[in-house]
């Protein structure tokens, strides 16, 4: 056996990591520390007066009860979106799998809400819903049922995740077909010859061979629910009514962007990137000891 | 593959021409960036301005851009400042204001550039309401007032008629508003009123016709230290009764912002509260008689309601490292030709927005547009029915825009049965106030 370095010039290796390295420093580990800087000052929006506050961010998000209930709000959002977005795409790929007719067109089908943008499948939901100009907000209204999403918290926050589970479903559903697809049928036979009924090969083969894409899909869901829900909530509530609908991404943006208070919002972005870092690692910790990899 | 390379190519060579034949331009006429906030329809009229202002000389170019809404615009504006490179005009929305004279030297105030242009722009020109609102403590000139609207009313007539209500005689007061309300929906109208902008039509409006502080010291002209004052008895009566009226169905809460705009047009509701500005939509939109009448007022309050105040934007000059003298004095030819009464009473025929100059609003009379558009004098005629008062200058807050929001958050709740009117006023005055303090401490020299 041979042992012979093959690469012994020195700088190469730097060289063939610095484009990743770039990537890495300049869109991730640069943006973060100007987050970390920003969090602890206090700046007008010109960037004209900056003075150094400590902690003091932090604390006063982190003592306004209006920040809790956001908290909540994004719990039960992130939550309901995840699992249902999860669930009905996986019913709908089982149902895809199995052999019939016009299987391919049910697929194209299904797989198109992906191609829209937050924003316009927001519209889209507000076509249908709006109290004074959807289809099915009218027809609620005229059967005598109070639909107002505008004003009722309940409504509302249902109506967004929806609209932000139905813009997942897709994308579950590709992924989902594709490890269906990856399962051997010769297993799923020989169960069927045993006298295994589809539910029982669902849960006891299918399920289980499926753990790797659905573990990598809960992943993908709850950081899609955190941060790429932004623009169906913009489009659609605005975070209200009062601040029903409204998350932590969805306040980072209002307090940042809207109200200018950078600060503030810095701090709101750490605590988001606290969060989601022991989120991942819970994840990667825990859940995925369950996860069968062939 | 080849095409997309061809395309590049060709865009690049475009790109480059372009840029030679600005670089050319230069040499002769002092070029103005000027960034604009008004979508299409209004942003291509605001562009034939700047244009009509471009043929009318050889020496000064204005190019306008358009930089989205205005939040937008302003944030855009933000950016290139911290950059170095802020366009020399921007258009900013009247709730950014107290944010853009809290800018100091990222601004150049107007009354400055054209004393030290020794332009003759005359400030007394202006109507009162509308300079009020973009002048410092001592009245002096900020920046230039150019699309400023406020708010009206327009009612149905045909609904009107229905309810055997008289189609000619809007209600003047609330009570008479509340009472047409009711005998609306006694005759089936399903909306009978809303309301757009709800902070701006229900609290700053409110407030202003009745002589009522928004806020403390001058409604934040005194200094940064004003503190929220709408969780005063009047205020809360006045929310009460809109919700009261909510929860018989004779209002619609429409929702935030400009939402509930499309509810008249469309013949939803029979009244609406909103800008001035609805007026180019409701003639195009309509499919009924219309008609338009001043904001009603609280008898029990006062006896003749004061002038409302204004919306809208105005035209503030930034400042650059690079700047030169001869761009300021560029940019003062260009507002000297926006202040021109004729300049004005087209803007304001064309589109809908208030006369901003006396002798803008006089030119319209007199060439008999009010005769032929029957209502389209309300709104200036609101503006300047009375002197105004510390209370109607109009509102000078940090952060103005996330106190609108705060009110409307807290005003959604109450009409959601989750709290009094009182509760949600007293709300809504903590938490303003948390964010004039923060505006106060961020912003002090």
């Amino acid at each position: 056996m041979q042992r012979r370095v093959i690469f012994d010039n020195r700088a190469l290796p730097y060289l063939l990591l610095a484009p990743q390295v770039a990537v890495t420093l300049i869109f991730f580990i640069w943006p973060a520390a100007q987050a970390l800087w920003q969090s602890v000052h206090l700046q007008d929006a010109f960037g004209l007066r900056s003075q150094f506050v400590g902690l003091e961010n932090f604390e006063s998000v982190l003592s306004d009860p209006n920040y809790l209930e956001t908290v909540k709000t994004t719990i039960i959002f992130s939550a309901s979106v995840t699992v249902l977005s999860l669930a009905s795409a996986l019913g709908l790929a089982v149902m895809a799998d199995s052999k019939i007719r016009a299987a391919s067109a049910y697929k194209t089908l299904l797989i198109w809400p992906y191609a829209l943008a937050p924003a316009v499948a927001a519209v889209l939901w507000m076509f249908i819903f709006n109290p004074d100009i959807g289809i099915l907000g009218r027809a609620l209204n005229n059967l005598g049922y109070a639909w107002d999403y505008r004003l009722n918290d309940g409504q509302a926050l249902t109506m967004v995740i929806l609209a932000a589970s139905w813009k997942q479903v897709s994308y579950n559903f590709i992924f989902f077909l594709a490890g269906l697809q990856a399962i051997p049928r010769s297993v799923l036979e020989a169960a069927s010859i045993d006298g295994a009924g589809a539910v029982r090969r669902f849960w006891t083969i299918t399920f289980p061979l499926l753990s790797p894409t659905t573990f990598f899909l809960l992943v993908v869901n709850i950081v899609y629910a955190f941060f790429e829900t932004f623009g169906t909530i913009h489009a659609l509530t605005h975070g209200g009514p009062g601040k029903a609908t409204e998350t932590l991404i969805f306040r980072v943006y209002q307090d940042g962007v809207v109200n200018h208070d950078l600060g503030g919002s810095s701090a709101q972005s750490v605590i988001l990137m606290v969060i989601v870092i022991a989120l991942t690692a819970i994840q990667f910790r825990f859940v995925e000891r369950k996860v069968h990899y062939s | 593959m080849l095409t997309r390379r061809k395309l590049a190519v060709s865009t690049a060579a475009f790109a480059l021409a372009a840029g030679f034949t600005g670089a050319a331009h230069a040499q002769q006429k002092t070029v103005i960036e000027f960034w604009h906030g008004l979508p299409q329809p209004l942003g291509g009229q605001l562009e034939q301005v700047v244009k009509s202002f471009n043929e009318s000389q050889d020496k000064v170019q204005v190019n306008p851009t358009f930089k989205g809404s205005y939040p937008e615009t302003m944030q855009a504006a933000i950016a290139a400042f911290r950059a170095g490179n802020a366009p020399h005009v921007v258009q900013m929305f009247e709730v950014g204001t107290a944010t853009m004279l809290s800018a100091g030297p990222a601004i150049k105030p107007v009354h400055q550039l054209m004393s030290e242009t020794g332009s003759g722009l005359d400030a007394a020109a202006y109507i009162p309401a509308v300079r009020g609102y973009y002048s410092s403590k001592d009245g002096k000139m900020m920046a230039l007032p150019f699309n400023s609207s406020t708010t009206i009313t327009f009612y149905n007539k045909d609904a009107f008629q229905k309810a055997g209500l008289d189609p000619n005689r809007p209600p003047a007061t609330w009570p008479e508003v509340a009472d047409a309300a009711r005998k609306l929906k006694a005759a089936g109208v399903t909306c009978p009123m809303t309301f757009s902008w709800p902070t701006w039509t229900q609290f700053e409006q409110v407030g202003a016709l009745h002589d009522k502080p928004f806020a403390s010291e001058a409604n934040g002209f005194g200094g940064l230290n004003a503190t929220l004052k709408i969780n005063d008895p009047f205020f809360v009566k006045h929310l009460q009764t809109l919700i009261d009226l909510q929860k018989e169905g004779a209002l619609r809460y429409g929702g935030r912002d400009n939402a509930a705009d499309s509810l008249f047009p469309s013949g939803e509701c029979a009244m609406i509260q909103a800008s001035s500005g609805l007026r180019g939509r409701i003639v195009k939109e309509a499919k009924f008689n219309w008609g338009a009448a001043p904001l009603p007022y609280w008898p029990d309050a006062i006896s003749s309601p004061k002038n409302s105040i204004i919306g809208g934007a105005a035209f503030w000059v930034m400042t650059s490292p690079k700047r030169t003298a001869d761009e300021y004095k560029a940019v003062a030819a260009f507002f000297s030709h926006l202040a021109r009464p004729e300049v004005d009473a087209k803007w304001h025929m064309d589109t809908g927005y208030v006369p901003v100059t006396l002798q803008g609003f006089e030119l319209a009379k007199k060439e008999g547009f009010y005769d032929k558009n029957p209502g389209a004098e309300v709104p200036a005629e609101q503006l300047t029915r009375t002197a105004t008062t510390e209370n109607t200058m109009g509102l000078r807050l940090g952060n103005l825009p996330e106190i609108r929001n705060i009110i409307q958050e807290e005003m959604e709740k109450a009409f959601q049965g989750q709290q009094t009117a009182q509760q949600a006023l007293d709300n809504a005055v903590k938490r303003g106030d948390t964010v004039l303090r923060n505006f106060e401490r961020a912003n002090k020299n």
